[in-house]
């Protein structure tokens, strides 16, 4: 008898730890390929004559921004609305908007009744700009930074707890 | 006899029209468009992840599945059209892994275990197999025989 024979049982641990860390992630949130990469480079015209234009431009030298894509038919983006309106009220943080696939009246209907946060809207009606982000669904989130590097991505809505666990933290700390 | 035909042809019908996308406008040359096909079997529908973008219907797969072909009759190979993917969506869109670092376990893995597992079963095997007794020295033949004379 010697370390041998706990090598079958060993071998068996390793493996439950590692299936079972496997079995706990989210397998359904593809990981983004675009963090640390500067953002794709766009120009989207403006959703109505209430707003502007949205392009790359936007996101460069002007300090932290956060890029959020929604449309009028997703409920989740409904859900994560009054988050994005609390971080409207940061002036660290400009918010802009990439409007997916969507009808602009539906589009400013659902912003007069929940709130417009944005500095800018951008229309993509094709979605072929945000396939250039790597939006595989609404709602998704993108956080710039000055330089205009995504630094982070949200997918799905943002939560209340999301807000607190995961934005504030790092735009406290991106801005510092 | 005719009736009979009619319903064999009537449920053959619905087979060909099983077939994701062929309705969308496809490329005029047909090499192309095989092409276009075979790159879209190698690309992983990101809302339906256990698909590929050529049989899924998810609006998402119809966008990438324009953007493949667009990109083809452009000039692209098939290897940049895979990279424009990649670039977007990350490695994970391809749905055969490329080999390199991080991807090494998942190809050495089940080689490493299946030679894991048949050392193993080659020690165990080795060991069950009765050893050969050694031969019968000149004096033992000789007591053996003393018995099996007395006995008989």
């Amino acid at each position: 008898m010697t370390w041998r024979a706990f090598l079958p049982i060993g071998v068996f641990l390793v493996l439950a730890v590692a299936l079972f860390v496997g079995l706990g992630r989210n397998a359904s949130i593809v990981p983004s390929a675009l963090v640390g990469k500067p953002v794709p480079t766009f120009a989207l015209p403006a959703l109505d004559d209430q707003t502007r234009g949205f392009t790359s431009a936007d996101l460069k030298g002007n300090g932290l921004s956060l890029v959020n894509v929604f449309a009028s038919w997703c409920a989740p983006c409904r859900a994560e609305h009054p988050q994005l309106m609390a971080l409207g009220q940061r002036d660290d943080v400009t918010l802009y908007a990439i409007n997916y696939k969507d009808d602009p009246a539906k589009a400013r209907a659902f912003l007069d009744k929940l709130g417009d946060p944005f500095a800018a809207i951008g229309a993509d009606p094709t979605g072929r700009v945000s396939i250039d982000w790597g939006v595989y669904g609404v709602p998704e989130t993108y956080i710039v930074n000055a330089r205009g590097e995504i630094i982070y991505k949200h997918v799905g809505p943002i939560m209340p707890q999301d807000l607190e666990a995961k934005i504030v933290p790092l735009l406290d700390g991106a801005g510092s | 006899m005719i009736a009979r035909l009619m319903i064999m042809i009537a449920l053959l019908m619905p087979l060909g029209a099983s077939a994701i996308g062929v309705d969308e406008k496809q490329l005029d040359d047909p090499a192309l468009e095989q092409q276009a096909r075979a790159i879209m079997k190698e690309l992983r529908c990101l809302v339906c992840q256990n698909q590929s973008i050529e049989d899924s219907n998810a609006d998402l797969a119809r966008d990438l599945r324009t953007i493949v072909r667009e990109r083809l009759a452009a000039g692209d190979s098939p290897q940049e059209v895979k990279r424009f993917m990649v670039e977007r969506y990350g490695e994970w869109v391809l749905l055969r892994p490329p080999l390199n670092a991080r991807t090494i376990a998942l190809w050495v893995g089940p080689l490493l275990f299946l030679a894991l597992g048949g050392f193993a079963a080659w020690r165990l095997m080795r060991r069950e197999t009765p050893q050969a007794p050694p031969p019968l020295s000149a004096e033992e033949e000789q007591r053996l025989k003393q018995i099996l004379e007395r006995d008989s």
